[in-house]
């Protein structure tokens, strides 16, 4: 089906999440109970019981090309539930998930050839060079080792890495520089959708500026659909034009950032800033981790 | 046809991949090498003053190919369990790569690394026999045959082995080793399979191993042709073509279910 034909059918967003839930269920295990006969504390021993966490609660989204999404929400929270679902790791318990009109479920292979992630650990083969790191993720791609190196390098060199350390293991690298390099594994391909999971966590104010700064010009030169779930209040609002707050699964706020602060009344005269409508509306700092 | 080549060039990413790692592991590699000279020569020293030449032949043989048949389930298990510990799984399984050409290229490497190390330790077994091992009288060109052969039913069972690391990479290694436990019992790598019992015998008949190691053994104790062992060569293709589809299968059903509840995240 040609992308004119989906149209008739309906508007195509880069990213569509519609009613999105997922569950996860794991083992509860009960404290034994006293007064027991043997063969019922051993019952009890093996009776294992379910329980089910709902990480993902009937969210719904949808990102035109351009636009940067944020997503604001504690640890725990389910953003990364959510980015994952987005980007095929996770199959949905419920909803639907398109990417330029195609089901992530149905057409996954169609829908990774323009999509890729970038996650809050790094995660690389750490005895391996970030140039042999790069050149095995972009023969996944079908890009040459030469092609791969050519643009990695370009690409770490405005993110400010020193090219130099290319052939270093990734092991002997700082997290900063690590967290370039997997930056530089996501555009690699040149994704029409990016999932920047956390990018800048722990990074240093420095390395957090270069990759910020990056952002935006990836948005202006490219064109892309963004997906950027962050702690980082001061970097949502630089750089996202919508943002979602998320709590126990569910999207509780979704706007401008100037339609979000509208909805808290200003403290002292002083206007209410992001954080204080987080706090507002979560009863919690962003810093606190959900059970 | 374009496809082909593409999917061609990316399971070479695996290959590529592996040889780097074991590479920059080189010093293990050594220790492992050195392994599998011990155990080969531990096997074959049972024979020696007690049996004839072929009968020290006939054990060092057993020795290396359950050393092939290790090598090659354990790597093709590792690709999964190690990217999984350094949470690179969940890059490769976003990459828009069909699942055969990823499983394809960590077989091939299992294939072409096992046969490296088997072959260097063959090469080093005459040193250390002496009279023995006289390889003069091989028929190489049999042996090479047969290998190609097996390796088909070879990846088919290190399709099914993988499954276990991706959904454990903690017990997921212990389980692949039961199956090399059950192939070592069944497939006569130091014995023939007629002193199994009875009821046992059957398990021996589906496993690729054991029809492996009577044309490897033919091939270096009596010089075997392709043509005399073509009965056995053909079985070999037949359980390769139904265990190539069934181990995908499996795979298949293992990544659904580590998609559904969430198995594929960072371990270790």
């Amino acid at each position: 089906m040609s992308i004119e034909e989906k149209e008739v059918e309906q508007p195509i967003h880069g990213l569509s999440v519609r009613e999105v839930t997922k569950d996860f269920h794991r083992t509860k295990r009960t404290k034994l109970a006293e007064n027991l006969h043997f063969y019922q504390r051993l019952r009890q021993f093996f009776k294992r019981e379910k329980e089910t966490i709902r990480a993902v609660d009937n969210i719904s989204l949808e990102v035109g090309i351009g636009e940067i999404y944020g997503i604001l929400g504690a640890n725990g929270s389910g953003k990364s539930t959510l980015i994952r679902c987005i980007s095929t790791l996770l199959l949905p318990d419920a909803g639907s998930i398109h990417v330029f009109g195609d089901n992530v479920v149905t057409e996954s292979l169609k829908v990774r050839q323009v999509m890729n992630r970038v996650s809050v650990e790094a995660s690389f083969f750490k005895r391996l060079s970030s140039t042999e790191n790069l050149i095995y993720a972009a023969r996944l791609y079908g890009i040459s080792a030469e092609a791969a190196e050519k643009k990695a390098r370009e690409i770490l060199e405005r993110l400010g890495f020193n090219a130099a350390r290319m052939d270093e293991e990734m092991e002997n690298l700082s997290r900063g520089m690590q967290q370039k390099v997997a930056i530089a594994r996501a555009l690699l391909t040149s994704p029409m959708l990016l999932l920047l999971d956390e990018p800048t966590t722990g990074l240093d104010p420095k390395s957090k500026r270069d990759v910020q700064a990056f952002i935006e010009d990836i948005r202006r030169e490219r064109h892309a659909v963004i997906v950027l779930t962050t702690h980082d209040m001061a970097e949502a609002e630089r750089l996202c034009d919508k943002i979602a707050i998320i709590d126990k699964g569910r999207f509780i706020a979704e706007g401008t950032v100037q339609e979000l602060i509208a909805r808290v009344p200003s403290l002292n005269g002083a206007p209410a800033t992001l954080e204080d409508v987080f706090i507002a509306l979560t009863g919690k700092d962003i810093g606190d981790e959900e059970e | 046809m374009l496809n082909l080549v593409r999917e061609t060039v990316v399971s070479y990413a695996f290959i590529e991949r592996n040889f780097n790692l074991l590479k920059r592991y080189l010093s293990w590699e050594i220790l492992f090498f050195s392994y599998s000279i011990v155990n080969a020569l531990t096997i074959g020293l049972i024979m020696v003053g007690r049996g004839s030449s072929d009968d020290v032949l006939y054990l060092v043989i057993g020795a290396l190919i359950w050393g092939f048949l290790s090598i090659m389930m354990r790597e093709v298990s590792d690709a999964i369990t190690w990217e999984r510990w350094e949470g690179t799984i969940e890059y490769t399984f976003m990459a828009p790569i069909h699942r055969i050409t990823h499983l394809v290229g960590s077989c091939l490497f299992a294939i072409l690394y096992g046969l490296l190390r088997t072959g260097l330790v063959l090469a080093i077994m005459p040193l250390f026999f002496g009279e023995h091992i006289n390889l003069g009288r091989a028929n190489w060109f049999t042996m090479a045959i047969t290998v190609t052969v097996s390796s088909l039913s070879f990846i088919g069972i290190g399709l099914m082995a993988a499954i276990f690391p991706l959904l454990s990479p903690e017990k997921g290694q212990a389980a692949t080793g039961i199956i090399q436990s059950l192939l070592l019992l069944i497939s006569g790598i130091y014995y023939e399979i007629e002193v199994l019992p009875e009821w046992l015998q059957p398990l021996s008949w589906i496993s690729p191993a054991t029809y492996t190691l009577k044309s490897i053994r033919a091939a270096m104790l009596e010089n075997a042709s392709v043509e005399s062992q073509a009965g056995n060569l053909f079985l070999l293709l037949i359980i390769g073509i139904v265990l190539i589809p069934l181990g995908f299968w499996v795979f298949h059903l293992g990544e659904k279910y580590a998609k559904r509840v969430g198995r594929l995240k960072r371990s270790g």
